[in-house]
């Protein structure tokens, strides 16, 4: 009898030709992921208060060589998992990326702590960086100051449950699965202050705009928003739109900052609205931005939803070029 | 140098290394069965070394003073009178004692008077920059806020899931009760019975300003038309916080997971949808490599 | 030990020297009459002749802090202008000879005593660093703890980061409107980042790591240089960190080797520089609590006495001050001795690795840890981040019962009698550990014969170097503060300060093993006075907008690294001040490292992680 095999192979994922005639395809990610996450090695590698914590894990109380973890390798070129344990700061996240980039693939990242998911306590500090996300890609955040070994353990073992879900088959999912090497995190530079080479373009234009007189202050929000609250409410949002410029020449990170000017404005708007309540109590409603302030607007989000696929598109395209 | 010190420090190694087997013994494979609960004395002073706490199995529960990220106390969900109030007041307190200043509080206004009412509107705590220092919980007047002791917080993604709004930090107060059993007697103690300090002053002005109640029912059900249309969660508004990272590796689509559940129960239906998705985003490479 | 004995003519209390040394630079020496300050300020150009006859003729032979402070604006005290405060000290004891310069703020410069205590080398580049004040005759001013090329100094008080949102907390966004947003929304960068406007991308290149090479004779031609047998040698510069398994944590050391032996060593930091100062002045005095858990955090209860020391000390200067009470000095002392016998364990465990005992002791040790973290997270709430001391009292008594309870599927629970758990701790249960320590480790041969004779610091040199703590003592200086300027109530405790005198590595063991014999010996007495003054307050009345009397005040202790001292300013506004206008931490981790390099010339490089361990330093505190 011969059998169908493409019958056989009915799962819903794509299968590459190669392997189409191969019936354990599913078992086989399953094997291969049970390996995976039962052999994490972390690097040992610490950085501030939560390392003291991950080391706690590792010792006897906590022990989480119990979960496949055991050998905490020096080395990146030897090691799985990154914890980055602790406050990430602007001179030490240029070790952390080459670090980062000399692990061998599969690798993961784990964001111990408030402060290496998001600037922590020490946020505000003009030597630190708000969160390792920043710079890597990270899979689990463990929050915490510190987490407790225990919060840890949890955390690692919702990574292998991530891990667990994934498929060497739809490679989307991961990027060591799909053709050929992933590109290295470009090395931030040490400059006047820290500088993600993938922001250099920005840069240069903002460096430009200030040489023509411009301004080329960080924190130019504020003063926006001090002017956008004094124009009346009907005025504030038209100011916010002419503070964007034109959508096609924006950069990912001026949508995000005429996002955030449009909202402002907005909320701008709603307190210049809130001020005069007996003037104009039903003007609230139709105001861009929702009712509650912290809300966007459904055209700011349409906006940035727009902004989102052309950025998709852009870069589907430079791949393909 | 004749080798005896070394020898003798091997011999610590050793006696270390036999003892690992002492409870072994003892107990052989009944170590953990509840009905051998040896448990306290493992994690007593009384034992030798440590013993390993079989996280995920055993967990180590965590003494009262124990502080992780702050929750909000509302009254139990089946309160007679006020099911569900907010405690706090919004005064302002924990704002301000906060050092790295997190906790961001609207305060309800009424919105004809202007007047502020004793409720936050909106509450926010963001876990990525809190400290779990537990000041907001020593100063605040009311015992509204007080320091929880749930650690199993993880998750994939902290753009949407670690500004905690208030829905997401309230809990009822039968928790906290709970939780620290003792203090909470301490400080049902110091605030004269078990309600809040200003339900226990209302109860104590008696019937006297039924009226005052009925004006702040009359409040209340015009706030709540006001803030009906909009029901977008806050979540929304930092969805978008800067995320290049992203960028770098194509992550599975956030999926926010139903509350409580455990981030990587996605439900079948997110994750059918993930499917679809990768399938698509797959057949379209396909073509271009074709094209 | 050669300390030539003080000339009795010159030992006398503080006033006397002051008065010495007004009549010796009658026109450069004056009163700091600022309210609430004390000590002398200099006149910047004979800052060097005091400061040498201040360390000879009136024997404050220890520099024990230097630090910048920027009077920008301050309007009530004084002129804009850059201060260096100085605070010397006799190593026989008492209490400090405060010093200070002043200069300009556009051209802050003044003279570097680096030539008469070397201890100020390293703060006087912090200063450089943060504040922008050149030394003249500094032998390396570099920056130190932020990178080469970085733009501004940051401690000055025109300096404002790229999050900054106002002058001090709390912020007013935060309530009663407080809309939540993340405060890189807010940036056009979308991260913590603030150029300067004439930023030149086509000539930026990245100066940090090349500079850091001046003086390592890189590029230079070596292949002249023989060695004793006509050989050709060359000199290699090898980087150790700042991801290195031995440098706990990330700290890094660049040195240059002659085959093995280190020839010249520089410590590289601020790779955790976390801006604790910059964000101390922001916060209000009670901010700053929880935060300095974070400067050394194996032994947060040590530093949070050391902070509400200093700012009691303050308080005292106001009108209403109640001090602590004695059940609130005792729980400190309970509990900062407590911290001790943690910080030592781990040290010495860490230290055994960097021997190459890897990881079996660390297990042993923290395992006791372990124990006593239970005791500080049913007492203070938290294992590691303690914020358990407050001004004038602490955060809560000792509760009846160490007891947990039941919150998440399979918690187990555990219920101890505190006063019993103590007492089974303290007489048993540490000793036993430290009676184990000693056996496995005091006669080892191996450790003998890693350690001895290496590492060698004079006595002379630690007190010059400013080192301190079990560095210090191991030199045989038998420094300690809890004796040499008491606090608290180690007055009335029995115990004898732990000294050796070889200077190696090894006195630096035994010197922390003794210092552990000694902390449960303290504890012993203090586990009574618990007891007979149970039901005393302790709680503190300090407000949380609580104002603090203007003044300068510097509270120091003894912690397990070595002094730990806060110097804490309190100016500005006339009525009483709500944020700090100076905070500076002395660290001793930091510090001590400034022997380092001196430490490690001539050694072995696999010498040198063992050096390191034996400083016993966390990056929390060295970079702060
Ligand atoms: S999250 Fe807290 S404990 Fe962890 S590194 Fe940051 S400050 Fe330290
Ligand atoms: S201190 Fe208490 S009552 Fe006041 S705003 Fe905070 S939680 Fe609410
Ligand atoms: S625990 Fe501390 S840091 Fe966290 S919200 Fe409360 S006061 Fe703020």
């Amino acid at each position: 009898m011969e059998l169908n095999l493409a019958e056989l192979n009915r799962t819903q994922y794509p299968i590459p030709a190669e392997l189409q005639n191969n019936v354990a395809i599913t078992s086989l990610s399953k094997i291969y992921n049970w390996g995976r996450r039962n052999s994490m090695w972390p690097m040992l590698f610490g950085l501030a208060c939560c390392a003291i914590e991950m080391i706690a894990t590792a010792s006897s109380r906590f022990d989480f060589s119990r979960f496949g973890m055991e050998v905490m390798r020096a080395t990146p070129r030897q090691s799985d998992l990154m914890i980055v344990s602790g406050t990430v700061t602007k001179k030490m996240v240029v070790p952390i990326v080459r670090l980062y980039n000399q692990m061998p693939e599969p690798k993961y990242v784990l964001a111990m702590g408030a402060c290496a998911s998001g600037g922590g306590p020490f946020k505000e500090g003009y030597n630190v960086v708000s969160g390792i996300d920043k710079y890597l890609p990270v899979d689990v955040y463990v929050p915490g100051c510190p987490p407790t070994p225990q919060a840890l353990l949890y955390g690692l073992i919702a990574l292998q449950k991530k891990i667990d879900g994934q498929s060497i088959i739809t490679s989307d999912d991961v990027p060591w699965y799909g053709v050929g090497p992933s590109d290295p995190t470009p090395i931030p530079i040490l400059g006047p202050d820290i500088i993600d080479p993938r922001q250099m373009d920005m840069i240069r234009r903002q460096a430009e705009q200030a040489a023509r007189g411009g301004t080329f202050a960080v924190r130019e929000l504020p003063a926006v928003a001090k002017t956008a609250a004094a124009l009346p409410a009907q005025k504030a949002a038209p100011a916010a739109a002419a503070a964007a410029p034109a959508a096609g020449t924006m950069t990912p990170e001026e949508e995000r900052r005429a996002a955030a000017l449009a909202r402002k404005a907005a909320r701008a708007a709603k307190s210049a609205g809130e001020a005069a309540p007996a003037a104009a109590p039903t003007a609230a409603a139709p105001l861009p931005g929702g009712s509650k302030p912290w809300e966007e607007s459904h055209d700011i989000r349409e906006q940035r939803k727009a902004a989102a696929l052309a950025r998709k598109a852009a870069r589907a395209s430079k791949s393909e070029g | 140098m004749n080798g005896i010190g070394f020898v003798k420090g091997m011999l610590v190694t050793l006696r270390h290394f036999v003892n690992t087997y002492v409870d072994d013994l003892r107990y052989g494979f009944r170590k953990y069965s509840p009905d051998v609960d040896n448990f306290e004395t493992r994690q007593g002073t009384k034992a030798e070394g440590a013993f390993t706490v079989q996280y995920p199995e055993e967990k180590l529960a965590m003494p009262e003073r124990f502080r992780f990220v702050p929750f909000l106390v509302v009254n139990d969900y089946d309160h007679p009178e006020a099911p569900g109030k907010d405690w706090c007041t919004s005064c302002g307190i924990c704002a301000k004692v906060c050092p790295p200043q997190c906790i961001w509080i609207v305060r309800s206004n009424d919105p004809v008077t202007g007047r502020p009412v004793p409720e936050p509107e909106a509450f926010f705590i963001d876990i990525d920059i809190c400290m779990n220092c537990g000041f907001c919980a020593e100063f605040c007047p009311f015992d509204a806020i007080k320091m929880d002791h749930d650690y199993e917080l993880s998750s994939y993604d902290r753009t949407t899931n670690h500004v905690f709004d208030k829905q997401k930090l309230s809990k009822e107060f039968k928790y906290w009760k709970t939780i620290a059993p003792t203090r909470a007697v301490e400080e049902m103690q110091a605030r004269g019975g078990w309600e809040h300090k200003d339900a226990q002053k209302a109860a104590r002005r008696g019937g006297a300003d039924a009226g005052k109640d009925a004006k702040r029912e009359e409040v209340r059900a015009r706030k709540a038309e006001a803030a009906a249309p909009t029901a977008a969660p806050a979540a929304e508004a930092v969805a978008e916080a800067p995320k290049p990272a992203a960028e770098v590796k194509a992550e599975p689509a956030a999926a926010p997971a139903a509350e409580g559940a455990r981030p990587w129960e996605e439900s079948h239906d997110q994750r059918e949808a993930r499917k679809q998705a990768a399938l698509a985003r797959k057949a379209a490479r396909a073509a271009k490599k074709d094209g | 030990m050669v300390l030539t004995a003080p000339d009795p003519n010159k030992v006398g209390t503080i006033e006397d020297a002051i008065a010495d040394l007004k009549a010796a630079f009658p026109n450069d020496v004056s009163d700091d009459k600022r309210e609430g300050y004390g000590g002398v300020i200099v006149s910047a150009d004979k800052l060097l002749e005091v400061a040498s006859y201040i360390r000879d003729t009136l024997k404050f032979d220890y520099l024990s802090s230097a630090t910048a402070v920027d009077y920008l604006g301050e309007g009530h005290h004084s002129n804009d202008h850059m201060e260096m405060v100085y605070h010397a000290y006799r190593t026989t004891g008492g209490s400090a000879l405060v010093f200070k310069a002043q200069t300009d703020r556009e051209k802050a410069e003044l003279p570097s005593l680096v030539s008469v205590w070397r201890g100020a080398d390293f703060q006087e580049r912090e200063a450089w660093d943060l504040f922008g004040i050149r030394f003249k005759g500094h032998p390396n001013l570099k920056r130190i703890l932020m990178w080469e090329g970085f733009y501004g100094h940051p401690m000055r008080k025109d300096w404002k980061e790229a999050f900054y949102e106002s002058e001090h907390k709390p912020f007013d966004s935060r309530w009663p409107e407080g809309h939540v947003y993340r405060a890189e929304e807010l940036n056009v960068f979308g991260s913590n980042v603030k150029y300067p406007s004439d930023i030149d991308l086509s000539r930026l290149t990245d100066k940090s790591e090349s500079d850091l090479y001046t003086g390592f004779g890189l590029g230079v031609d070596m292949t002249h240089m023989t060695d004793e047998n006509g050989i050709q040698t060359d000199e290699l510069v090898v980087n150790m960190g700042p991801h290195h398994p031995s440098t706990h944590g990330v700290f890094r050391m660049v040195m240059r080797l002659d085959g093995e032996t280190i020839t010249h060593l520089e410590p590289v930091m601020g790779y955790l520089h976390r801006n604790h100062e910059k964000i101390g002045e922001r916060n209000t005095y009670l901010h700053n609590i929880p935060f300095t858990d974070r400067l050394d955090y194996i032994s947060s209860m040590g530093n949070n006495h050391g902070y509400v020391l200093a700012v009691e000390q303050l308080l005292a200067k106001g009108a209403k001050y109640t001090p602590p009470t004695y059940r609130t000095e005792v729980l400190r002392v309970l509990m900062v001795e407590l911290s001790r016998i943690v910080n030592h364990l781990w040290a010495i465990g860490f230290w055994l690795n960097d021997l190459g005992a890897f990881f079996t002791p660390v297990l042993y040790f923290v395992q006791e840890r372990e124990r006593i973290l239970d005791f500080f997270e049913a007492v203070a709430g938290s294992r590691m981040m303690c914020n358990y001391m407050r001004f004038g009292g602490v955060f809560a008594d000792l509760p009846e019962r160490i007891k947990s309870t039941m919150n998440l599927m399979n918690d187990r629970v555990r219920d101890f009698d505190t006063m019993q758990f103590l007492q089974e701790m303290i007489n048993e249960r540490i000793p036993r550990t430290i009676d184990e320590l000693d056996e496995y480790l005091t006669n080892s041969d191996i450790v003998q014969s890693r350690s001895k004779g290496v590492g060698y610091l004079s006595a002379e040199d630690a007190i010059n170097f400013s080192a301190a703590g079990p560095l210090l003592r191991g030199s045989g200086v038998a420094y300690d503060i809890r004796r040499a300027d008491p606090y608290s109530i180690y007055p009335e405790l029995d115990f004898d300060v732990a000294v050796q005198h070889e200077g190696d590595m090894y006195a630096r063991y035994m010197v922390r093993l003794i210092e552990m014999r000694e902390s449960v010996r303290i504890l012993k007495q203090i586990l009574p006075r618990l007891e007979y003054t149970k039901g005393e307050s302790v709680t503190s009345s300090f407000a949380y907008s609580g104002k603090i009397p203007l003044g300068e005040a510097y509270g120091r202790v003894e912690n397990g690294k070595g002094e730990l001292g806060y110097y804490v300013v309190s100016a500005g506004d006339k009525k009483n001040t709500a944020n700090p206008w100076r905070y500076h931490v002395r660290a001793p981790s930091f510090i001590n490292l400034t022997p380092l390099g001196h430490m490690c010339r001539g050694t072995k490089v696999a010498d040198v992680v063992a050096i390191l361990g034996s400083i016993d330093i966390v990056l929390g505190e060295t970079d702060r």
